[in-house]
């Protein structure tokens, strides 16, 4: 199945060029088509650079890096841009604009660890190349099961942090509770539901200070917290009117306002990028489908995601373009569904994807249950990386935007 | 029972009401029962009423008058009291233990006994509470099981109540799929993992 994007076929750039083997007329008219540039999809196709010149970790840092911000390693004659440099005691990097050999990058890295600095590297080589900010020092928060018996039953999970290709986790919790669903509140803050206290109530962390105090006081289930993109409204599924419902207030849990009132199980909320709407999962007419609603209040619409069914775990990408989702099926797929609604299309196998800030690039997880691990997946182009397990069972990604 | 001639005149004005709402739930549900939807009441025995056999209503043949909360689209409130500290008994009820069919929270008809059982036995238990956790399989994701588990526990609350346990007594909470009965993969394993689990909690200080 693949979207055809109606701007990327009927852009066409008409250049006029001197062409002096053409035959009359001398000014040839050469069509290039922008299409080159996007895939089927819509999506940049991966620009083609070659690395050379780093050895060991740097050098498998810096590729993974650049696959997910939107470049392809080739070979130096199908290149259009090449990066060199070196990794002895410190990290250098310089960017060369093949063709006209513009230099566009040339920098040195000190201070921190070899993976810091060649993240910072990766970051300025996807702002001059792709034009866009990198994400290679952006963190993820996620689950982990620590296979530990916990005092009230079941086993052990904690929120954890890391770097977004899963390196350098760091404990966000220690309470041998269970918890659910690490959403970011800016760079450094979290929200999550636990259930250390009264059932499981959302709380709010403070990554800087450690401060932490809950944000809903509520009976029943309080669970899935999404931040809005800007940063003023948080979004969560509340059951204390008698079924899981959506409901939005400010970040401290107050100006508390119900959006939705079915009998049904509503689920896994998440925001447009403008913070005006909200998509989340209603079994309200049936099996689970995504809805979207307005964060004001208003009646909720169905999102179409034709062709694939019980769809959940909706994440709306940071350009507004894309959602995407897991579809329930035998296993679980990731599915891709425009904003709007239309034809839903399967990525790849997998559940709980949530965006990079670049929206290129996805991180979720998959695996046998208690033992899932988290992978990277470069939408375009369907590429997966899975990042090495880390304890027992890794789960329920969030992205830092 | 000696009737005067004003509550023969009530049983007559009964009778015809009868007829008119066509008995579709027997007569003891032809009242509308505050805020509950025909299609969610336990079904009773329909009794043909035959002429001439009929007994009228009398107050100690009707149901225990139930007193339903308010009730929102949603369902029926969830009490504000906080309970998280009263001593709970995990076994007591672990016979009755509810179980669900794969993506349902429907209380299945065959399930229903075990939920009077429990109704019965908390009406004989003035003071103390409950708490229903909710329970799904590993075939769902993990914050819509989550969502789903506290269904299926507002679900038998919900059967609670319409059996005339205080709503304000019973609590919920949902585990999704963090706590598994079994942690096998299979058929036979989920089976047991999508379920309603009754917890009984006491007042603190050993009250009644």
């Amino acid at each position: 199945m693949k979207y055809t994007n109606p701007i990327a076929l009927t852009l066409t750039l008409t250049v006029y060029g001197l062409c002096a083997m053409r035959v009359a007329p001398a000014f040839a008219q050469q069509e290039i088509n922008i299409t080159e540039y996007l895939d089927a999809t819509g999506f940049p196709k991966p620009i083609p650079v070659n690395i050379s010149g780093f050895t060991g970790e740097a050098d498998t840092v810096l590729k993974n890096d650049l696959l997910f911000m939107g470049m392809a390693n080739v070979g130096p004659d199908q290149a259009k841009y090449l990066i060199t440099g070196s990794n002895a005691d410190r990290v250098e990097g310089r960017v060369i604009e093949k063709i006209n050999k513009h230099s566009l990058l040339a920098k040195a890295y000190t201070g921190g660890k070899l993976r810091a600095q060649v993240h910072a590297l990766a970051d300025d080589i996807a702002q001059v190349i792709t034009g866009k900010p990198g994400i290679a020092q952006t963190k993820v928060a996620f689950k982990v099961e620590t296979g530990r018996p916990a005092s009230t039953g079941g086993r052990v999970s904690e929120v954890y942090i890391a770097d977004y290709d899963g390196h350098n986790p760091i404990a966000v919790t220690q309470d041998n509770s269970t918890v659910a669903a690490p959403c970011w509140a800016g760079r450094d803050a979290l929200y999550y539901g636990s259930y250390k206290g009264r059932g499981i109530q959302v709380y709010f962390h403070r990554l800087t200070t450690g401060e932490r105090r809950a944000v809903t006081r509520f009976p029943g289930s309080n669970m899935s917290p999404a931040v809005s993109p800007d940063g003023r409204k948080l979004a969560m599924i509340l059951s204390k009117s008698g079924s899981p419902d959506l409901y939005v207030s400010d970040l401290d849990g107050s100006n508390l306002k119900q959006l939705t009132a079915t009998r049904e199980a509503e689920s896994s909320p998440c925001w447009s990028p403008d913070s005006r709407s909200i998509c989340y999962v209603s079994r309200d007419r049936g099996p689970a489908s995504l809805y979207v609603v307005a964060a004001a209040g208003g009646t909720p619409r169905r999102l179409a995601t034709s062709g694939v069914p019980n769809a959940t775990e909706p994440d709306w990408s940071p350009d507004g373009k894309w959602i995407i989702f897991t579809a329930m099926f035998r296993d679980f797929q990731l599915c891709l569904v425009p904003a709007t609604g239309g034809t839903a299309m399967t990525i790849v196998a997998g559940e709980d994807p949530s965006w990079a800030p670049n929206s290129r690039a996805v991180i979720f997880c998959r695996g046998p249950d208690h033992a899932k691990s988290l992978s990277l997946l470069d939408v375009p182009t369907k590429q997966v990386k899975t990042i090495a397990r880390f304890s027992e069972s890794n789960s329920q990604p969030s992205w830092a935007k | 029972m000696k009737l005067n001639t004003s509550v023969g005149w009530l049983m007559v004005a009964a009778l015809l009401s009868f007829g008119v709402a066509g008995c579709r739930k027997g007569p003891q549900r032809v009242t509308n029962i505050h805020g509950l939807k025909p299609g969610e009441i336990p079904e009773q025995p329909s009794k043909p009423i035959e002429p001439g056999t009929t007994k009228p209503i009398t107050v100690d043949t009707a149901p225990p008058a139930v007193t339903l909360p308010d009730e929102t689209k949603s369902g029926i409130p969830l009490s504000g009291a906080d309970r998280s500290n009263w001593p709970a008994d995990t076994e007591i009820f672990a016979a009755q233990t509810v179980y669900f069919d794969f993506d349902k929270s429907v209380v299945k008809a065959s399930e229903m006994s075990k939920v009077e059982d429990v109704a019965n036995r908390m009406k004989s238990m003035p003071g103390k509470a409950l708490r229903i956790e909710g329970h799904c399989d590993e075939r769902g994701t993990e914050e819509y099981n989550r969502a789903l588990g506290e269904r299926r526990a507002l679900a038998v609350r919900e059967a609670l109540v319409r059996l005339g346990v205080a709503a304000d007594l019973i609590d919920t909470i949902s585990y999704g799929e963090d706590r598994p009965a079994d942690p096998g993969h299979d058929d036979a394993a989920w089976a047991k993992n999508r379920r309603g689990v009754f917890v009984l909690l006491s007042p603190p200080g050993g009250g009644n």
